[in-house]
């Protein structure tokens, strides 16, 4: 384990990449609501399936992330949910239109077929991204001293990652982009936090480890 | 955008809360409030003044009238964009199944159905706040040919298209406080309005003349129909867009079914001998505007640019 000890590089990594998870899950929420527009409508219960629906997962994530956090925590599992929620995030991408007409035909009711559509586009990458805040925790804290200025400077970068995610996409990006195009746009940003900790886990650090105490 | 145009944004923004406030100061003085209410979707205000009755959304914002009427005399229609919205019958002058998007104060589909007591119309209004008030205030009243789904006008464009049913005449006039919602603007929703039409079908849309949006709106029509007639007034910031699936006709033929109708819509105040002069194919927008789509429509973004 000493050579995940974390040092102030392999911190900021960590912060890092939770800023953009905590980016892009707001993003991609952002954009939940016009992606089911078309098939749902735009009535308040879309916008109650997708908050109701990111909660969920975000919850059964966090759980989730914790326990993986209790063995063996490793950069590489680190980086591997953010692979994870990159990939289960373009069937948004793929196959969203297929998926909503099937159930927009099966569904007569907009409410539940809006909630079921949101289960099947959003449950899985969403817990996965869930699960990365308290896996980042873990990575980060050395000794139960720390456990809550670290949580908590976790905690306030990915907020404000979300934060920035909310505010850029329903101000700018929609002006700018396509929907899809946003979306690969977070796709890729996961995919670079998750390179982006494996290269710095991965280098030598600067300092033996014995010699920090 | 540099300081010195926020300097000049903030007074603009200034100058025009000093022009309405008197606006708001008459309100106060003359109309009376005589509803109101907060839906899910918007706030809902019934303003009385003498023998005019209006219906406005979001009023603290200070949105203009969703409708109004004329509390004695309540077959006039009292507002310009809605008298334009029947010029839609100059090309399918015998409506049999009617779509109307958008309830509001129920005057068009009350028209209609008054004008066309056999012809079946559906109504599709998302907030039933509204169509309550509708019903409460302002007259409205369904009938077995009349009935009102509350429901997203998409969803309802959508599950026709997939059962089949067929419309000869529609109106697309869903408005929110602000504008028209963004999923109803797109390319993809005038394609599925275009699956419910019937082949002598005429579609009828109010939009707004005015802001940068027109351009957009009117590149996306002009993609999903082609021609279209855009039909403006001097007096109203409105623009109707009228279209069909087939050719448009001449001004000859428009010309010689206002006189048939003139009569029959005089008691409506429908001045539709004035229209057919009116009715432009003219391309006065800019056609290098993006198309909106699912996938782009920003519209309510656009809108201030």
């Amino acid at each position: 384990m000493t050579q995940d000890r974390p040092n102030p590089l392999r911190r900021a990594s960590v912060l890092g990449a939770a800023f953009v998870s905590g980016f892009a899950i707001m993003c991609i929420e952002m954009l939940g609501a016009r992606i089911l527009a078309p098939y749902f409508g735009s009535s308040v219960y879309v916008w109650g399936s997708i908050i109701a629906v990111f909660m969920l997962s975000l919850a059964f994530g966090y759980l989730l992330g914790g326990r993986l956090s209790a063995r063996h925590p490793n950069p590489i599992t680190y980086a591997l949910f953010f692979v994870g929620a990159a990939l289960f995030s373009l069937p948004i991408v793929l196959v969203a239109d297929s998926v909503m007409e099937l159930i927009f035909d099966q569904v007569a009711d907009p409410r539940y077929g809006s909630l079921l559509a949101a289960i099947l586009l959003y449950f899985v990458p969403i817990c996965i991204m869930g699960m990365i805040s308290p896996y980042s925790v873990r990575l980060l804290v050395e000794n139960e001293q720390q456990s809550g200025s670290m949580t908590g400077l976790l905690f306030f970068t990915s907020t404000l990652g979300s934060f920035l995610g909310t505010i850029l996409t329903s101000f700018y990006f929609v002006l700018w982009f396509e929907v899809n195009t946003i979306m690969w746009g977070s796709a890729g940003a996961l995919l670079a936090a998750a390179i982006a900790v494996v290269t710095i886990h991965g280098r030598p650090t600067a300092l033996p480890a014995t010699a920090r105490h | 955008m540099n300081a010195f145009a926020w300097v000049k944004r903030g007074i603009l923004v200034l100058a025009a809360g000093l022009l309405t406030l008197p606006f708001f100061a008459t309100l106060s003085v003359s109309a009376e409030v005589i509803h109101e209410e907060r839906s899910l979707y918007r706030d809902i205000t019934v303003v009385q003044n003498g023998p005019r009755r209006c219906l406005i959304f979001n009023i603290r914002i200070g949105d203009r009238n969703q409708t109004c009427v004329d509390v004695n005399d309540t077959d006039k229609l009292v507002f310009a964009y809605t008298r334009m919205s029947f010029a839609g019958l100059l090309l399918q002058p015998e409506p049999k199944r009617i779509l109307v998007a958008g309830l509001g104060g129920g005057s068009i589909p009350m028209t209609l159905t008054d004008l066309f007591p056999d012809a079946v119309i559906d109504v599709v209004e998302i907030d039933r706040a509204v169509y309550n008030v509708a019903k409460e205030y302002f007259f409205f009243a369904e009938n077995p040919n009349m009935k009102v789904s509350i429901l997203d006008a998409r969803v309802f464009v959508k599950q026709a298209g997939r059962e089949g049913v067929k419309y000869d005449y529609i109106v697309l006039d869903a408005f929110t406080g602000d504008y028209i919602p963004e999923h109803l603007l797109t390319r993809e929703f005038l394609d599925e309005v275009k699956q419910i039409m019937t082949p002598d079908a005429v579609l009828v849309a109010n939009t707004f003349s005015t802001s940068a949006f027109y351009d957009h709106e009117s590149v996306t029509y002009q993609d999903v129909f082609g021609q279209f007639f855009n039909f403006k007034l001097p007096t109203s910031g409105n623009r109707i867009i009228i279209t069909r699936l087939t050719p448009l006709p001449e001004r000859a033929e428009l010309t010689s079914q206002a006189q048939v109708f003139s009569e029959r819509l005089r008691k409506y105040d429908i001045p539709i001998l004035e229209y057919p002069v009116r009715l432009s194919t003219e391309v006065d927008w800019d056609m290098s505007r993006r198309v909106l789509t699912d996938q782009f429509s920003p519209a309510n973004l656009l809108r201030d640019n």
